[in-house]
């Protein structure tokens, strides 16, 4: 079975790569006066790890309960695989879910609970049994198949959730914040081991989540999301390192950000003006002269050193160090600028601090300068 | 919540318990008295056990009830169910407000009410229908039903509501329609509910005096209705028996749901045990 | 299993998943439909028709005849139909001041009693809560025991006990305290010990659920804030449970207001309360249209305000 699956994989990759497996239109759903999820278009390829990421209430959850079938957008179209999803039921529909709280029935063992979806298919007993016995083989739970779900540990309980979703073959497999429940050990492993179980199995997977690390992790692609739009959606590098917008910047990761005004838009560059000077960008994109931007970097990004750049230009500022927090294998320095404004710069303990020969402490005078790549332009 | 507890609050229980409870053995202790005379100590026997037991009344309601009980409790279980479902499951529906008025309603409704209601229906349905020709059983027991239900829905709702909608939820996304969904998930998950749910229309059923002596009629006695009309005129030693017989069954009953509710508890903190072991 | 019929179940399967989706919609809405249906039809014919029937009764006059109240329409000989419509039998029980005077009387001891079920419950219920793992339940059984045991037995109980001759009078004298029985059954007092053993449960069960939620480091914050027990317990402990109080206290004092058996049973024929007297009427005076306005009454009076009362404290407290 998951062999054959593999095969599929392949094909479906080189055959649809241009249409879309899900291709959702102009989705809104409100609660009452409060939009949940408003008038979103997304498009999500075969074979795709594609994450939701936002926070509580930003919608992410809705919109794939929206996919499952257990709630009616007030607008807008699902199409799965080709086919309208608007008058489908949730048991009709070619998705299957995996819930946040597992959803494991309490009174059915945990091979029951893995052929329950198969037996509402008509499916000779012994394919079943296969089947189920394939799955469990695949999550590494052979020995636990008579249990019931409250005789398992947390970690188990993920895994069997997971089998049982994955076991009826979807075109699409849900997951509602698949890894919350674990404790942050287990979760860090897990994520990889969901990441290769899709790449084995070759399903296409959404999963939302509020856990950017995770959603860095896993996806092959992912969408910010907050109050109900997409804010922005590409690869986890693209979003980490070319975030369009403050919100996006701030949200993955963390961002010093600077208002300015474009002064100057080369064919290989961006000069921008802000109040802590000059800053230039040699990459992507082109902005209107004299228009309001931001300009971003990130704390990683900033280079600091207690003695003065060589020349002069920009891409440098000078501030003095006001708190230092250290935290195992970085520091992360709070730099007050002459405007005021406080810089978060983090670098790596590649010394122990209490060599103090050469490392920077309170009150010290600092220069920060960057490479002029690694500068963020934000436009909103 | 729980740890010290003032001496002031245990003083306070005891009273409580022996309020509830001396009025009830000294009833049990009456029924062995020999005298004919309720409060006159004769000494012991069990010869009013042996005049209820001969009693062709006694039995004939104590049959009656019971019939029209295990009926009501059914029905009334069906349908508290089935209303529990289309107020907590269902969102918005057209009349939901009423219905969930007229659901309610027989928790606050004073008996006589609700009796004199029904009464006054089953009149005017056989003058238009000419159904029910005589008032008995089948009037009891769609009355019983009636006010039951209100008590089982009530019960299931709290359930329903606290155990959500991701377990169904999730039966419906592996392809169970909604009908599977009941029986394989939702079924299971609430017999607690519906058993304790069953056995409250049942008693409230077998407890009610008010509202089956309004739509009874003439030749349909059920326990109650016997009961009252002796112990309206005074005490009755055979009566006591009677008594004794109920708080009996009762406690048995009441022990059994207990030792079921304590070996669950067992099992689920074993459980717990074994999911701690594994890794 | 070999590879072919595997993958011929799987396109079955996906066909499945593939078909129109009308099917599977239909049968959605017509289950939603089913399963609504019955029991809401059921409350209809069996509940609320009733009510129109009653107010229909209630404006007719009194006839000998079975059923002994007159049409509301009647056909007279020329086809025409004339509608009758007699507001009499709620001027009478306006004017009379039996049914005034019964209906005070009925909130009075039921609101009394409420009270006392209220005042000694809730230690009660507080007691229980506070009783170590092995107790607890054992009370909690003791306490719900009484409630699935017959409520008439129960007030029988106590007419052994009120009685003439019965156990508290025989102790009483024995004792030499009295010489002569004190009339104890069949006076108000009676009443008020019956209604309160009675709907005693229903006060407890719900205060105990309320109290048995209730975050215990809270009383932990307030005693380390300084609070002696009695000043924690009337600003912290009371007031977080008022939901319980409320519950409980509607659930003694509506069945205790229409009250029949006990009024009959312990009252004899010294305490006049509505259901009772609603019950004559019907029973033995065979006055529907009066009976039908008195129930109509007591329903506008007595129930549609804490069904208005409730609705408003479940809108104010609950969520969604």
């Amino acid at each position: 079975m998951i062999e054959k699956s593999n095969v599929d994989h392949t094909t479906w990759h080189t055959d649809d790569k241009t249409k879309p497996l899900v291709q959702i239109k102009g989705l809104t759903k409100k609660f009452g006066d409060v939009i949940a999820v408003d008038n979103v278009d997304l498009d999500i390829y075969q074979g795709e790890l594609f994450c939701l990421l936002g926070g509580s209430g930003c919608g992410k959850s809705t919109l794939l309960r929206m996919l499952a079938g257990f709630e009616d957008p007030e607008a807008g179209t699902i199409h799965i695989d080709g086919m309208d999803m608007s008058n489908v039921p949730a048991y009709e529909r070619p998705t299957n879910m995996m819930f946040q709280s597992y959803a494991l029935f309490p009174h059915m063992t945990v091979e029951k609970n893995i052929a329950f979806g198969l037996q509402q298919d008509v499916m000779p007993k012994d394919e079943i049994a296969d089947r189920v016995h394939d799955i469990l083989k695949l999550v590494e739970l052979e020995g636990y198949k008579k249990r019931r779900p409250q005789q398992l540990s947390g970690g188990q309980r993920q895994r069997v959730a997971l089998a049982r979703s994955l076991v009826k073959e979807p075109k699409l497999l849900l997951l509602d914040e698949p890894l919350a429940a674990l404790d942050k050990k287990l979760r860090k492993q897990t994520q990889f081991e969901l990441a290769n179980i899709q790449e084995q199995v070759g399903v296409t997977f959404i999963v939302v989540t509020h856990d950017q690390e995770e959603a860095m992790t896993l996806s092959s692609r992912m969408a910010v999301m907050d109050a109900g739009r997409f804010k922005q959606i590409g690869t986890p590098t693209e979003i980490y390192e070319f975030p369009e917008s403050r919100f996006v910047a701030d949200f993955i990761g963390s961002a010093n950000i600077f208002e300015g005004r474009v002064s100057e838009d080369g064919s290989d560059h961006v000069l921008v003006s802000t109040n802590v000077g000059e800053v230039y960008i040699n990459h992507g994109q082109s902005v209107a002269e004299n228009k309001q931007i931001w300009v971003g970097l990130r704390p990683e990004k900033i280079h600091l050193s207690i003695t003065s750049p060589k020349n002069t230009g920009p891409n440098q500022i000078m501030g003095q160090v006001e708190d230092i927090g250290y935290l195992g294998e970085t520091s992360i320095y709070k730099v007050r600028l002459q405007n005021g404004q406080i810089v978060d710069v983090t670098a790596p303990n590649q010394r122990r601090p209490m060599s103090r020969t050469h490392s920077i402490t309170w009150e010290d005078t600092v220069f920060l300068s960057w490479e002029p790549e690694s500068v963020m332009l934000l436009t909103s | 919540m729980h740890g010290r507890r003032s001496r002031f609050l245990t003083v306070m229980i005891t009273l409580g318990l022996a309020f509830f409870y001396i009025p009830m053995i000294l009833l049990v202790i009456y029924s062995f008295n020999y005298s004919k005379l309720v409060p006159v100590w004769g000494g012991w026997s069990t010869r009013w056990y042996e005049v209820l037991f001969a009693s062709e009344e006694v039995w004939s309601a104590v049959s009656l009830s019971l019939k029209i009980a295990l009926v009501n409790a059914t029905f009334a279980t069906i349908f508290g169910l089935l209303a529990a479902l289309s107020m907590v499951r269902f969102g918005q529906f057209r009349g939901r407000t009423l219905f969930g008025g007229m659901l309610m309603a027989p928790l606050v409704m004073p008996e006589v009410i609700t009796g004199l209601s029904l009464l006054v229906l089953f009149i005017t349905l056989r003058q238009v229908f000419g159904w029910p020709e005589n008032r008995g059983f089948a009037t009891i027991t769609i009355a019983h039903i009636t006010f039951s239900m209100a008590y089982v829905a009530v019960t299931v709702q709290a359930r329903l509501t606290g155990m959500g909608q991701s377990l169904e939820e999730a039966a419906s996304d592996l392809g169970a329609k909604p009908f599977k969904v009941l029986t394989a998930i939702t079924i299971p998950r609430l017999m607690p509910a519906l058993v304790s749910g069953w056995l409250l229309a049942f008693t409230l059923s077998l407890d009610d005096l008010v509202i089956a002596s309004f739509v009874t009629g003439p030749g349909a006695t059920t326990l109650p209705i016997l009961i009252f009309s002796r112990i309206r005129l005074g005490l009755r030693p055979d009566i006591n028996a009677l008594a004794t017989i109920i708080i009996l069954v009762v406690a048995v009953c009441i022990a059994i749901a207990a030792l079921i509710m304590f070996r669950q508890q067992k099992r689920d903190l074993l459980d717990q045990q074994l999911a701690k072991q594994v890794k | 299993m070999n590879e072919n019929t595997k993958s011929v179940n799987r396109t079955s399967a996906e066909q499945r998943s593939l078909l129109p989706s009308r099917v599977g919609q239909k049968i959605q809405k017509h289950w939603r439909l089913i399963v609504i249906t019955i029991p809401f039809v059921w409350l209809l014919l069996f509940f609320l028709l009733p009510f129109f029937i009653v107010a229909k009764i209630s404006v007719a006059e009194l006839k000998i005849a079975s059923p002994p109240f007159s049409n509301m329409f009647e056909w007279t000989d020329s086809g025409i139909v004339t509608v009758r419509i007699v507001f009499d039998n709620f001027i009478y029980i306006m004017t009379d001041n039996l049914y005034f005077d019964t209906y005070l009387n009925s909130v009075k001891i039921a609101a009394v009693s409420t009270f006392v079920c209220l005042l000694f419950g809730y230690p009660i219920a507080y007691g229980i809560v506070r009783s170590g793992p092995l107790a607890k339940p054992i009370f909690l059984f003791l306490v719900i025991l009484p409630f699935w045991t017959s409520f008439l037995l129960r007030v029988y109980a106590w007419m052994g006990l009120l009685s003439d001759q019965g156990t508290i009078n025989s102790i009483l004298i024995a004792l030499g305290i009295i010489d002569e029985p004190i009339q104890m059954l069949y006076t108000e007092f009676a009443v008020y010990i019956g209604i309160v053993y009675t709907y005693m449960p229903f006060m407890i069960l719900p205060l105990y659920a309320n109290l048995e939620k209730l975050d215990g480091s809270l009383n932990e914050a307030a005693a380390d804030l300084g609070s002696r027990p009695t000043n924690t317990f009337f600003k912290v402990t009371l007031p977080l449970t008022m939901p319980g109080v409320i519950a409980g206290s509607l659930l003694v004092f509506i069945p205790a207001t229409g009250e029949y058996v006990i009024p009959d049973l312990l009252g004899g024929g010294n305490v006049q309360m509505i259901g009772r007297v609603l019950y004559n009427e019907f029973s033995r005076n065979t006055d529907w249209p009066v009976a039908s306005a008195v129930a109509l009454t007591m329903l506008f009076l007595l129930v549609l305000p804490i069904i208005v009362f409730q609705y408003y404290q479940g809108k104010s407290t609950g969520g969604k």
